[in-house]
């Protein structure tokens, strides 16, 4: 029981920053909301019993692709409105919302910790079995992932290549 | 027992999936549609996880490092192209790109 009313939270909670993430007319704006949108569906990873998933969704997904995020945002505003552009980002009232969410969250893990709600999540599948089955019957699509990351990899220095290279003789002349 | 019906986790990875359709079809800032290209990837993760915990198998939580490696490699190639994009237009509308006559 515990554990739907915190699947009803945070899935009120994931839609409506998803709502909010697409309404917002500012990347930077737009981009703390999905993060806690992912965060929220990181929370139901939990509740449904994939612990390795959640975690994975918090480092990965709310880490390390909002990060490639917030560079590409900040490398596109070189100029000399930076400064002014940060200012107007970072007025008051912006963090508001994302904060709220993120209490809800933090509020909803600590809940589950204290009382042990995890107990009643169902079947919880954990890192050994996926790691079990990841390197026995899904070794061949692990190397496939590789290569896919190999693949973006290589895409991604060619694609930014010619720009980080204007990018440095502009800040030679 | 499950505490989740799988019906719901089902319905707000439909949801979730839809609103980021709606991202994409709507926004027109390339960096807006990568992210909302971001909720859908994730919203199918979400119905790998919900039916990998109905039925107890691991392969769920396997097909949603899959799509979290694809998703991984599709930003990086995405944002290069928003990079160069930006570099060549001066601009991140998507629609001023479109350049082809037919």
């Amino acid at each position: 029981m515990l554990a739907l009313i915190l699947f009803y939270i945070t899935s009120a909670v994931a839609i409506f920053a998803t709502v909010m993430m697409i309404t917002r007319l500012n990347a930077v704006h737009g981009l703390l909301y999905l993060i806690l949108s992912l965060l929220a569906v990181g929370v139901i990873f939990f509740l449904l019993g994939a612990h390795f998933a959640a975690v994975l969704e918090v480092i990965i997904y709310a880490g390390a692709i909002m990060v490639l995020f917030v560079f590409v945002i900040m490398m596109l505003n070189l100029g000399q409105k930076t400064i002014e552009q940060e200012r107007i980002w970072l007025q008051p009232g912006i963090w508001r919302g994302p904060s709220l969410l993120a209490l809800i969250l933090f509020v909803e893990m600590f809940v589950i910790i204290v009382l042990g709600g995890n107990a009643e999540t169902g079947q919880v599948v954990n890192s050994k079995q996926v790691g079990i089955a990841l390197f026995g019957p899904y070794l061949l699509a692990v190397e496939l992932a590789s290569m896919l990351l190999l693949a973006g990899l290589v895409g991604a220095y060619h694609l930014g290549k010619p720009m980080l290279k204007a990018t440095r003789s502009r800040g030679h002349s | 027992m499950s505490g989740i019906p799988v019906e719901l986790g089902l319905l707000l990875s439909l949801v979730l999936f839809v609103l980021g359709l709606i991202g994409v079809l709507v926004r027109r800032n390339l960096i807006m549609i990568l992210m909302s290209l971001e909720v859908m990837l994730n919203a199918t993760g979400l119905a790998f996880i919900v039916a990998g915990s109905r039925w107890g198998q691991a392969d769920g939580q396997i097909m949603f490092l899959l799509i979290l490696t694809l998703a991984a490699a599709e930003v990086g190639v995405g944002l290069g192209l928003a990079l160069q994009i930006f570099h060549r237009f001066q601009t991140l509308d998507a629609d001023s790109v479109n350049e082809m006559r037919g």
